[in-house]
């Protein structure tokens, strides 16, 4: 089993008719992804990539029964898609829209509590299940289906990071980027609840990063259920200048070293394996999962 | 985007959120001008500068008369002032502020600001005490009270009354305290603030309540609902590199090493930063290529990194994504060299979308180049030719 997508999953693209959501659903549907519709105020009834345009999501999910939603509808206008994606009801929305104004989020993490729907991102590369279901924008050509989950704040590095477990032998049963903005939908914490509880996930890779406290929430939680899955962390941002956004709103710092060692020290006193440098996860995955199997 | 003091205080006058009297002055004479304008009485002579920890860096001076308020504007103007937020060679000084001292009472700090976990506007207020503000609220959180509001202002029931009652104040001065802050709350979600600072906020012996200083934040990425703030958030001695790199998609952070790196994504470029050091070198800079970026941004990019003199070699860490293929990648970077009078050697790991023509194209533009299989093999290389090893 995948967590959040699987065979299942009926998707429709908000904003599919701009040209990053042409690009970006024509590689999901190459990938394999049941993609649906798509939705673009005003555009209703048209035909875009084969499928239907719909002027509202509650229009598109009505006709064609989707269970998901895309958003790549630009900065100005993203709060407002995800927030009629929550109205709608549409049990999992993922946000790939950079450059959410924050007080946007808030105004969705308000539409979102209490509601049916699960949201990813907004700034986030979206949810992989390999060889099932692709929803974003990330790279797939390295992935492999397999049992480990990865959770990650960084669409590159998650790259490198599923590039690094299918040379190390590794396939992955689902990644998930919960995006680079300090206000987002899912964070490490629900995300690790999933994986957890999901038979074929048989370790999970934590990417993590300087800034917001994803990190420190996911120590207190690893360290009160103690997982029997292993759990490898990744932390980087240790040697970025003070006070300077870094490329990730989230991401911003008095002092990065300090954060850094802090987040480490309370993951690794939860019992979770800190990959030394971003360049040996492969190697500590691979060799923790050796050494359980023995 | 940080504004100065004095266009923060306009802003928020705006929401009924008093200051004292106050004119801006450009020159000594417009400072005398003011301090006359202000009448008798004790001033402050303060620096117009978008950092904060003006008062222990000397950029605030207290003054007893108008010769006093010449002697301190011309002691300001025109002049570098660093503070612990500027970089080391300080901002200039081109504007002060002279406003009328206050008698207070009592003194606090107030703050609006944004709870990320729980995803809410959230007011932290406690008495004026003397040290580092910024410590203290880390090290004595306890010492604060904090109110959390939803985007329409809405709390629980008799939070506010609790809150201005932690405060030990009187049934008038709550009240006082409480439009203080609701007006806080309109101007922060009007102006889509990331960080409204009241330090200190006065309370007088007549009940008013003063903000003495203001320290206000925009959200960049609400800057197109604000295009009306834009000339006050203009910086004329914000990094002008930095800027640049902004307007070509590329996040850009000039650090104070020799080993230029171009990566696309943030996090594997802090992850190659963190390499760099791991491997005894020191980056020039931080590089994030934003996924919108085309082959022409990119070159402009890499221009940034062969232009700066520090730089000994240029690290190239990519991967190929859905949207930003490595070719394009290697397009920006051969635009770049052909352009440049500057070559320096070139180490790279390419790996993901399109790699294999990404190779082609590099040997099509001839560069000097090492290319290497993975990111620690590329970075201890580029800190060996740093060193003065050989590319």
């Amino acid at each position: 089993m995948t967590v959040l997508v699987d065979a299942n999953t009926r998707l429709l693209c908000q904003g599919m008719t701009g040209w990053a959501g042409t690009y970006h659903t024509n590689r999901m549907i190459q990938y394999g992804t049941n993609v649906v519709a798509g939705v673009t105020p005003g555009k209703g009834g048209r035909s875009h990539l084969d499928l239907p345009v719909f002027d509202s999501v509650a229009e598109a999910v009505k006709a064609t029964g989707a269970n998901a939603s895309a958003v790549f509808v630009p900065p100005a206008h993203a709060a407002k898609a995800m927030i009629e994606a929550i109205e709608a009801e549409i049990p999992l929305v993922v946000a790939v829209t950079e450059r959410v104004p924050v007080l946007d989020m808030i105004r969705v993490r308000e539409a979102l509590a209490g509601s049916r729907t699960r949201l990813i991102g907004p700034n986030s590369q979206g949810v992989l299940a390999p060889g099932v279901c692709q929803i974003g924008v990330m790279a797939t050509n390295r992935a492999r289906a397999g049992s480990v989950g990865v959770v990650s704040r960084s669409a590159s590095l998650t790259s490198e990071v599923i590039s690094q477990l299918t040379a190390a032998g590794l396939g992955q049963s689902t990644t998930i980027g919960v995006g680079g903005d300090p206000i987002h939908g899912m964070g490490f914490v629900e995300c690790l609840e999933l994986l957890l509880a999901d038979p074929q996930t048989q370790a999970v890779m934590l990417v993590g990063e300087i800034g917001g406290t994803e990190e420190q929430q996911a120590a207190d939680y690893i360290r009160s259920v103690r997982p029997a899955k292993p759990i490898v962390a990744l932390v980087v941002g240790e040697n970025a200048p003070a006070r300077r956004r870094m490329g990730h709103a989230g991401a911003l710092i008095q002092d990065a070293a300090a954060d850094v060692a802090n987040k480490v020290r309370l993951l690794r006193d939860a019992g979770v394996i800190i990959a030394p440098s971003a360049h040996l996860v492969g190697e500590v995955m691979r060799d923790l999962v050796s050494k359980r199997a023995a | 985007m940080q504004l100065l003091e004095c266009d923060a205080k306009v802003l928020l006058s705006r929401y009924a959120v008093a200051s004292p009297a106050g004119f801006v002055a450009a020159s000594v004479e417009e400072a005398e001008a003011a301090a006359s304008r202000l009448g008798s009485g004790s001033f402050f002579v303060k620096a117009q500068l978008r950092a904060g920890a003006r008062m222990t860096a000397g950029g605030i001076r207290a003054a007893r008369s108008t010769a006093d308020v010449k002697i301190a504007a011309g002691a300001l103007l025109g002049r570098k002032l660093a503070t612990a937020q500027t970089r080391a060679a300080g901002l200039t000084v081109t504007k002060v502020l002279i406003e009328q001292a206050v008698q207070a009472r009592r003194a606090f700090y107030l703050a609006v600001g944004i709870d990320e976990v729980r995803a809410a506007i959230t007011v932290t207020l406690g008495e004026s005490r003397s040290g580092d503000i910024e410590q203290l609220l880390r090290e004595e959180p306890d010492a604060f009270s904090r109110l959390y509001l939803s985007i329409n202002g809405e709390c629980q029931p008799g939070d506010v009354a609790s809150f201005c009652q932690g405060a030990n104040l009187s049934m008038q001065e709550a009240e006082g305290l409480r439009k203080t802050i609701f007006g806080l709350h309109q101007a922060f979600v009007e102006l889509d603030a990331s960080l409204i600072e009241i330090n200190p906020l006065l309370l007088t012996d007549s009940g008013a309540w003063i903000a003495a200083d203001a320290k206000l934040s925009v959200d960049d990425n609400a800057a197109f609902r604000h295009s009306d703030l834009a000339p006050l958030g203009f910086d004329a001695e914000a990094d002008q590199v930095e800027r640049q790199a902004q307007r070509h998609q590329i996040n850009f952070v000039q650090m104070d090493g020799d080993i230029g790196t171009v990566v696309n994504g943030a996090g594997l470029g802090l992850a190659t930063l963190d390499m760099i050091r791991a491997a005894g070198g020191a980056p020039a800079n931080f590089m994030d290529v934003r996924t919108t970026a085309t082959s022409l941004d990119i070159a402009q990019g890499v221009a940034l990194v062969l232009d700066n003199p520090r730089a000994k070699v240029l690290l190239l860490n990519v991967f190929g994504g859905g949207m930003q293929p490595c070719d394009t990648i290697v397009e920006g970077l051969g635009i770049a060299y052909r352009r440049s009078v500057r070559k320096l050697p070139i180490v790279l790991r390419v790996t993901g979308n399109n790699e294999d023509i990404a190779r082609l194209r590099l040997a099509n533009f001839n560069l000097p180049s090492t290319d290497c299989s993975d990111m620690w093999q590329a970075v201890t290389r580029a800190v060996a030719i740093a060193r003065g090893g050989k590319s």
